[in-house]
């Protein structure tokens, strides 16, 4: 078992090396001088050649990559030629404040998706299933920022105004710190992946509640909430575990639209600012925080499902 | 490598591996070899799920294409005439933020969507298939690199692919069909592999191996078409989050560019007015909203129709 989680590890590291190298061939790509961008209106043949030499842009792309990749190991992102101050001084505080919406994001639509999964799957074939399927289906469907927008008209303008449409912390206050403004862009992320949460977890307490361990509980005369709680719900939970981590490795995606939406203050609006700007350096350091993202809970997933697995466990 | 590991990277966000489950309720009907099968469209039509999917998708569709001759018609202006004050309750839905049509411009705006979406949804269908198949039927090295290379590009989130292509490149139409078309690609790879593993051992593929027949004959005639099942499915939900994706970039500001008539840019554009003159966003959204739900109930459908034959029960 400890040779497969390294093995899993070793293949994350792996990809996101790989990741590295497409996302730093992408932007070779690009057309423009960054030093010239930078200096605007005083790009002299000197100063740019002196800006490239300070850049290292006068390297091969190869040593460039380099230089590049160990500077992601020390935090240093390079220069970003829109803010003319280094990415990571721009994005350190936006960074905290995404994982802080994603973290919360997944505190809501955890419990919510599984508890309407077990509802649904408990109340199988009646009408209460059968809506919770169509609203799920509906809602899975749902762009983010669909979402965001209804949710914006019904709770912050035009039906009721019980809550902030966008989020407007003054320079240097943490988002969190207004929690009111915290509200929407939350339940807009839960909704998105709650769904898929919901259908995964119904679907495998289905399978759970036919087996034969449930059906010899309940001939014992275990009491049904007894039942569900501890036999069946410990085996269904497994499998739903791989969906919860690809739902949450979505948010790393998804937090982009919705921080746009509501103006959040994150890695994703500093994106899009970013690719509007066409800042290269802000654009390769997003990709490549959120990939690492990615692949982190991926990984953690795969850990977690290996090490719940009797079959591994007892390979060893 | 481990299979594990395969699984573990899916990344295929909402929608991934939980929509094998959705067939599972018919699984104990058997096909009776004696009857034909019913047509696929008439099991979609079967059900419910099928039903309002399909119309509520044609519904849009219609929208989307009649909608630009129509435009001018109804409301006497062109998408992008100047008709009235920005954000006044001119004619039916109001003018938007440079005093454009609002009704002009919905009934125009859907047209590009609806194309590129589709186009990005062929395009990613296409080419994950024959890698998939290709993988799945090579096996051995090419299929390990194959399915590592897809590993790689499944790691990063489809908008921030996007948006990186459109750092490079531009945000051209053929851009936003490119880069949405191949980001599908890896997801619908895995797909068709996992299908053509499933078929790659039956026995009508090894009489065909036995006769000799060339691969691409067998891949085309023994092994496609026992495949699109799987496929259709995979379509309808491609199609949908091709929807999404090409909305939401647009939506961003990264997709379709002024002056063009679209409702995910009409969104971005109008939203500052949400409170005051609000059918400017909320009209787009409601459309693009009955459309992505619509492709998905048919994909859901699709799913449940390919799982069995005999769903007319349902």
């Amino acid at each position: 078992m400890r040779r497969l989680i390294l093995r899993r590890l070793v293949l994350s590291v792996v990809i996101l090396l790989a990741v590295s190298v497409v996302i730093f061939c992408a932007t070779l790509l690009l057309p423009g001088d960054p030093a010239r961008a930078i200096l605007g209106q005083q790009a002299t043949p000197e100063r740019i050649a002196a800006l490239n030499a300070e850049m290292d842009l006068d390297k091969p792309a190869i040593v460039r990559y380099f230089y590049w990749l160990g500077g992601l190991f020390v935090g240093d992102f390079g220069y970003s030629t829109s803010s003319g101050g280094p990415v990571s001084a721009l994005l350190s505080q936006r960074l905290v404040s995404s994982l802080v919406l994603m973290c919360l994001a997944a505190i809501v639509s955890v419990p919510l998706g599984i508890g309407f999964g077990i509802y649904s799957a408990l109340h199988h074939g009646t009408r209460r299933d059968s809506a919770v399927t169509w609203v799920s289906l509906a809602l899975a469907a749902l762009p983010e920022f669909v979402i965001g927008i209804a949710l914006v008209t019904l709770l912050a303008t035009s039906v009721f105004q019980v809550l902030p449409a966008v989020t407007m912390a003054p320079p240097g206050v943490a988002p969190w710190r207004l929690p009111s403004q915290m509200i929407l862009p939350t339940i807009t992320l839960a909704l998105v992946v709650a769904p898929y949460i919901a259908r995964m977890m119904r679907a495998t307490m289905l399978d759970v509640l036919d087996s034969g361990y449930v059906e010899m509980a309940r001939l014992k005369g275990v009491p049904e909430r007894r039942v569900i709680l501890r036999h069946a719900l410990p085996h269904a939970v497994g499998p739903v575990a791989q969906v919860i981590a690809i739902q949450l490795a979505w948010l790393a995606g998804g937090v982009v639209v919705a921080e746009f939406l509501f103006r959040y203050p994150g890695m994703g609006q500093a994106l899009i600012d970013a690719v509007n700007f066409r800042d290269v350096q802000v654009v390769q350091a997003v990709s490549m925080i959120v990939a690492a993202v990615y692949v982190v809970v991926n990984l953690l997933a795969d850990i977690v499902g290996i090490l719940s697995n009797p079959k591994l466990r007892s390979q060893s | 490598m481990s299979d594990s590991a395969a699984v573990a990277l899916t990344g295929d966000g909402p929608g991934g591996p939980d929509r094998s489950d959705a067939p599972g309720e018919e699984a104990g009907a058997v096909k009776e070899s004696a009857s034909r099968p019913v047509p696929i469209l008439r099991r979609v039509w079967a059900q419910s799920e099928g039903r309002i999917g399909i119309v509520l998708t044609a519904v849009i569709v219609v929208l989307a294409f009649a909608g630009p001759p129509l435009a001018p018609v109804l409301t006497g202006h062109g998408p992008t005439e100047f008709a009235a004050r920005p954000f006044q309750s001119w004619g039916l839905f109001g003018t938007d933020e440079l005093g454009r049509s609002v009704a002009s411009r919905f009934l125009a705006g859907g047209t590009l969507l609806v194309v590129y979406a589709v186009a990005a949804t062929a395009i990613g269908l296409i080419v994950g298939a024959a890698f998939g198949m290709l993988a799945a039927y090579a096996g051995g090295i090419l299929d390990a690199i194959l399915m590592r290379c897809n590993d790689v590009l499944l790691a990063v989130p489809q908008l921030v692919f996007a948006m990186l292509a459109i750092v490079v490149l531009g945000s051209h139409g053929w851009v936003l069909i490119a880069v949405i078309g191949l980001t599908h690609a890896p997801r619908v790879a895995r797909v068709a592999r996992a299908a053509t593993l499933n078929v790659i051992n039956e026995d009508y593929i090894r009489a065909a191996e036995m006769y000799a027949m060339p691969r691409s004959h067998i891949i085309f005639r023994e092994i496609v078409p026992n495949v699109t099942g799987p496929l259709s499915v995979e379509a309808g939900l491609r199609l949908t989050y091709s929807i999404g994706a090409i909305a939401s970039l647009s939506f961003l500001g990264l997709g379709m560019q002024p002056p063009t008539a679209d409702w995910g840019l009409m969104i971005n554009e109008n939203r500052i007015a949400l409170s005051i003159q609000p059918w400017g966003v909320l009209l787009p959204v409601l459309a693009i909203a009955v459309l992505t739900i619509g492709t998905n109930l048919l994909a859901d459908a699709i799913a449940r129709a390919t799982a069995s034959t005999n769903v007319e029960g349902l």
